[in-house]
């Protein structure tokens, strides 16, 4: 019984717990609370399985920016005339009926397989994998080991797969020397051909990343748009 | 010593079908986009899993981080269109938003 596996318990219940608050609770303060609950053991589950960059993400952008946006929006609407929203009691228990019906149907899916046996993962491929991104990391594992891999892929670098690529050493030396027939093909001048690889390099994140630069860009500025308050036109 | 994959493969179920319940029982429109956030995170941890017990790699973190990124653009932009809801109907009640019913 390590840490790791007590750890593992208490932030799996308080995970749960919080999820099953927010679907059965009514008042949605109550509901905000429990989602900062679920969302931040969901950040520690993220350290626990080695992702430490989206573990401190998790709990910025969620925790720090989506959750306060959400309570702002619960403040702003909680006022007037219909402010009490129920569900009717028998729908409470169907929908509860039907939730646990639903979670049976995954979660028997997820049990049936068997994660350990001939057709299921790999132990010596995965943890290979793992051990590979951790050495892609340059740093002791106490320091964070996913910042740098991370960030070099958004730059579509993968410095987790290409880094320790075996190179074979003969074709390295004639991969920079440009190709100078004379008559039949002409070389522009400063421009290098690509030199080729003799392995294929990973592919990275670069333009999915700009996509949702500009996605992000574009949304914040149409949410400004929508939510501004308008002039009536009688006015 | 780690836990299984099950056991978190488990807890993204149970996040899964809470956030499901909650989008389709509340009346709320802040409580359905609580819905969707949980639905949201129960596939992150899904992607984070893979991506510790599998050959997946790195990718299932940059796919999370991208999730978590969308996730922040949607909420900005249903908590706009919620307060122009609530400007129209002084209430955020989505059974109320029944003018085009055809």
């Amino acid at each position: 019984m390590t840490a790791e596996i007590i750890l593992f318990w208490l932030f799996a219940f308080l995970t749960c717990a919080g999820a099953i608050m927010v679907a059965a609770s009514q008042n949605v303060v109550r509901m905000a609370f429990s989602l900062v609950l679920t969302l931040g053991s969901t950040a520690v589950l993220f350290l626990l399985l080695g992702a430490d960059f989206v573990g401190a993400t998790q709990l910025l952008v969620y925790v720090g920016g989506t959750l306060v946006l959400l309570v702002f929006g619960v403040m702003l609407t909680a006022t007037g005339p219909f402010t009490r929203i129920k569900s009717s009691p028998a729908d409470a228990i169907l929908s509860g009926l039907i939730g646990v019906v639903f979670l049976f149907i995954v979660a028997s899916t997820v049990t049936a397989v068997n994660w350990d046996g001939e057709n299921g993962i790999d132990q010596k491929i995965a943890m290979g994998a793992h051990a590979k991104a951790v050495e892609g990391g340059f740093n002791p594992t106490q320091q964070g080991n996913t910042t740098r891999p991370l960030g070099l892929s958004f730059l579509s670098l993968r410095a987790d797969r290409d880094l320790k690529l075996d190179l074979p050493k003969e074709s390295s030396a004639e991969t920079n020397t440009a190709p100078v027939v004379p008559g039949v093909s002409v070389v522009m001048p400063g421009v290098m051909p690509p030199p080729k690889s003799p392995v294929p390099l990973s592919t990275g994140y670069l333009l999915p990343f700009e996509i949702v630069s500009v996605h992000l860009l574009v949304v914040l500025v149409g949410a400004a748009y929508l939510a501004r308050t308008k002039r009536r036109a009688t006015t | 010593m780690q836990p299984t994959p099950d056991k978190f493969l488990f807890i993204s179920a149970v996040l899964f079908v809470c956030g499901v319940v909650c989008m389709t029982t509340k009346r709320n429109g802040i409580g359905i986009l609580m819905g969707v956030e949980l639905v949201l995170n129960a596939a992150n941890l899904n992607f984070i899993t893979f991506s510790r017990f599998t050959p997946l790699g790195l990718d299932g973190q940059v796919f999370s981080l991208f999730v978590i990124v969308l996730a922040a653009a949607e909420a900005a932009v249903a908590l706009a269109i919620a307060l122009n809801f609530y400007n129209n109907h002084l209430t955020i009640d989505v059974d109320r938003g029944d003018e085009l019913h055809g």
